[in-house]
């Protein structure tokens, strides 16, 4: 064990912050400096307004200069926030960084506790450990890793193709990685957006072509990550590519096979247009896929699944032999320094919710399909249409379909009122027909959106404020027979009420995708207990994740609409492009090392280490440990039952002393 | 300290990805829990060396709290599954030497639960109070007393016996 640090003249400066009333307000402050100021080797205490401040800082670094100070504690916000701040605020003022510790007595102490007397009790504690655990600490220096500048994009909707096209611009080589057949994701699907109605597909399109023409991105559609290792700056990661048994390279998509596929009639339910029209086991995904090219469904053409087939596709693509069936499911490698996710969101699933009647009643569609119904080349080339090919004379939009539930989901999807609102003045637009929004409050926080609400008031659309209980086809009047009724209790007119209409729209709120678990275990991020991918601080680290080098944009991070999603894809890019930029990482110097005098060679520690970290040398016989490769958790350190292995930064003698200090005050 | 006025002193080792970033985010959600206690932050659940609870308890923690990520998420892949195994085979350890299996917990608390943050401190806290104080200091006391009478005084055993006892402070 390291005993040679704890001797020396020690000099401690602590200090303890108000936080204006954040942290004074149920902490004694100055009766904690006065405690800790009796403490041996302990040579300033102070309590100060907000330590973090230019001036609290520079109080720091005065007194280390004036009173000789060689260890610093601050009691304050969490280290995660601050800790960082201080420890440069130390060097600054001549002393080695890690001879400081950070005691957390805002997050742990005064914003959990009621009684001031205790909350002060814990602060000192607290302290105390710190001013015991302070002086076991050592001059530990970082080290300076390269940064790979190349960045993987997960997911290849609006969010991870503004972020591809971001970094790709800088410079930088991309790999950008979609799951599907085409990027585009649920943009592609819509036809105009809230709240300027101009096209979707207009805006988005022009990116998805950049998106291929870019020198500097390598786009892999209809792939998938399966494996992720390696740290920030220097992460190895492992992608499947699906056949789609068309070359990529040959495919002209002049869309022949399609025609020549054995398979005369369409019989497939089409994903792009959410089953609304059928296509064939070879099929493009919609007309401006990126890549243009055609793909075969592996589950429905007779080639891939028996082998007996006339394949009437080859002949058809005859000298491009772009379609090869040999093509086999691919593992490749690759390597980046930082990662952005953006895997997006999955809709929630109307059918759970029976009373809605979606599934039972044919003429109540979701708000996607109807955004398919709208577009000029979706399966109806734009005409609103009821399924028996009539336009509905009335339409009822019912919002919160699996949002603010508490039976479904409690979260708000953010864009519903606006969608549906949008889809409402579309309906205006292309028909003649009543449109009756049900809603529990209208949501328009955005730039230009309490506008838009007002355009689509004035636009004869009605509103009737209340959750709606069941759509019935159950006729109880003349007027109703034929028609959907939608039971609603107006909250407004304070009754219920019963209204037929034609056509019911449910507005599905998003939910996290069905895999987002797995994807979180994969990358090493956290989940919120909704299952949305969790960000490092809400306010002020929106876009990083727990893991250095993940960022997290777009509907991956919770729901948002497209501005804040290329917002967060545009903020990602940044943080990876910083990263990338400084060219190197400085690892935090936890590692753990070998205290080889005391090491007995038994062997325990190699098993333990999930990095492989811990070698054995055969010459010594004794373990060795490979700094670069060490993250720093100290399971060995635990495990060692000579005591033999250290970590820096969560020495032995620093926890037992933090143990010490902090049962000290009774 | 007279009983009326005995609080719970429980000592926590939190791991710096999960438990302590959501204790965080029960500060800053402003939750209300016991005050009684004490955060230890390490990097990993599968740092808490053994030792750590023994000399927690040792030096006078009435109870020990410990906080992981849940299985399958630890930040270092698989860390927490060896502090549930470090953590039965203490747990039989404890029983033997008579404290009961409340007074050290193991937890698996997600950067997100702030909540379990709180339900987890608060009934940590009523279980130790419900068990009364460990007294370990007082009580080791005692078992020196019974074993004065097998140690010569003086003797060459004395020396040993300083050992044990500073080992035991230690371990």
């Amino acid at each position: 064990m390291n005993t040679n640090n704890s001797n020396g003249d020690v000099r401690i400066g602590f200090y303890i912050c108000h936080c204006g009333h954040n942290i004074a307000g149920m902490v004694d402050c100055a009766a904690v400096a006065q405690y800790i100021s009796k403490l041996p080797g302990v040579a300033v205490s102070r309590d100060y307004k907000y330590m973090c401040s230019d001036p609290g800082q520079e109080l720091i670094q005065q007194d280390i200069r004036e009173h000789k100070l060689n260890r610093v504690v601050v009691a304050s916000c969490s280290p995660l926030l601050h800790e960082h701040t201080f420890r440069t605020a130390v060097a600054a003022g001549g002393l080695n960084p890690y001879f400081f510790q950070m005691v957390n007595i805002r997050e742990h102490d005064s914003w959990v506790h009621t009684d001031r007397a205790e909350a002060t009790a814990k602060a000192k504690s607290l302290a105390h450990a710190a001013v015991c655990r302070v002086r076991f600490h050592r001059a530990l220096e970082t080290t300076r890793v390269p940064i790979n500048p190349d960045v993987l994009v997960v997911g290849g909707g609006i969010a991870g193709i503004h972020a591809a096209l971001t970094v790709a611009n800088s410079g930088k080589k991309v790999f950008l990685v979609e799951r599907d057949p085409s990027i585009g994701g649920h943009m592609a699907q819509f036809d105009k957006t809230f709240p300027t109605l101009d096209c979707a597909a207009c805006i988005l399109t022009p990116k998805m072509s950049a998106v291929r023409a870019h020198d500097n991105i390598t786009l892999w559609t209809y792939s998938e990550i399966v494996k992720v290792s390696g740290y920030v700056g220097n992460y190895t990661v492992t992608v499947k590519r699906k056949p789609r048994y068309v070359n990529e390279e040959l495919c002209v998509g002049c869309l022949e096979c399609i025609n020549a596929c054995i398979f005369k009639e369409a019989k497939f339910a089409d994903e792009f247009n959410v089953g609304l029209s059928k296509r064939k086991p070879i099929y493009i995904p919609f007309a401006q896929a990126v890549p243009p090219v055609v793909v075969i469904d592996p589950e429905r053409c007779l080639q891939v699944r028996t082998g007996k087939c006339k394949k009437t596709c080859l002949e058809a693509c005859a000298d491009r032999k772009a379609i090869d069936f040999a093509q086999k499911e691919e593992l490749v490698e690759i390597k980046v320094g930082n990662i952005i996710v953006a895997t997006g969101f999955k809709l929630f699933d109307a059918k759970r919710i029976p009373e809605y009647g979606y599934g039972l009643y044919p003429n109540v569609v979701t708000a996607i399909e109807l955004e398919r119904l709208v577009n000029s080349s979706g399966p109806t080339a734009g005409e609103i249409v009821l399924r028996d090919g009539h336009p509905p004379k009335s339409v009822g939009m019912i919002l919160c379909v699996g949002s603010r539930d508490l039976k479904t989901n409690r979260w708000c999807s953010r864009t519903c009122c606006m969608h549906s609102m949008k889809l409402a003045q579309l309906v205006r637009e292309h028909t003649d027909a009543d449109v009756t929004v049900f809603y529990m409050d209208i949501r328009a926080p955005g730039k230009g959106y309490e506008e838009f609400y007002d355009k689509s008031l004035k636009e004869g659309i009605q509103f009737v404020r209340g959750r709606v209980a069941e759509v019935t086809d159950w006729a109880m009047a003349p007027e109703e027979e034929g028609k959907l009724v939608i039971r609603v209790e107006d909250t407004l007119a304070g009754f219920v009420r019963r209204i037929p209409v034609d056509m019911i729209v449910l507005a599905a709120g998003m939910e996290p995708q069905a895999d987002a678990q797995a994807v979180r275990r994969m990358f090493n991020m956290s989940c919120g207990t909704e299952g949305w991918f969790l960000e490092k601080h809400p306010k002020l680290a929106p876009v990083s994740t727990f893991t250095d080098g993940v960022f997290i944009a777009g509907c991956c991070q919770g729901p948002k609409d497209i501005p804040d999603a290329v917002a967060q894809a545009g903020a990602a890019a940044a943080e990876a492009m910083a990263l990338a930029d400084k060219g190197f990482i400085e690892q935090e110097p936890n590692t753990a090392y070998i205290v080889e005098a005391d090491c007995s060679g038994c062997k325990s520690c190699l098993p333990l280490c999930p990095y492989t970290a811990i070698l054995f040398d055969d010459a010594t016989q004794k373990a060795r440990i490979i700094q670069a490769l060490c993250k720093g958790c100290g399971t060995c350190v635990a495990a060692c039952p000579s005591g033999s292995i250290q970590q820096n930064l969560f020495e032995d003698e620093e926890i037992f002393s933090e143990i010490e200090g902090v049962l000290a005050y009774v | 300290m007279s009983d009326l006025n005995w609080q719970p002193r429980i000592v926590a080792f939190f791991c710096n990805w999960c438990t302590y970033t959501a204790a965080d985010l029960a500060g800053v959600s402003r939750l209300k829990y016991a005050p009684n206690v004490r955060v230890i932050r390490l990097m990993c659940s599968g740092r808490v060396d053994p030792q750590f609870i023994l000399d927690a308890l040792a030096q006078g923690a009435d109870g020990v709290l410990i906080g992981g990520c849940h299985l399958g998420d630890c930040h270092y892949v698989e860390g927490n599954y060896k502090t549930i195994r470090r953590f039965q085979l203490l747990q039989r350890l404890l029983r033997d030497m008579g404290i009961e299996d409340q007074r050290v917990r193991l937890e698996w608390i997600s950067a997100s639960e702030g909540e379990r943050v709180k339900t987890v401190i608060n009934s940590m806290v009523e279980q130790v109070r419900a068990l009364g104080p460990l007294n370990l200091p007082q009580r080791r006391e005692g078992w020196d007393r019974e074993m004065a009478p097998h140690i010569e005084p003086g003797g060459a055993s004395q020396p040993a016996r300083q050992r044990a006892q500073a080992e035991v402070a230690h371990a």
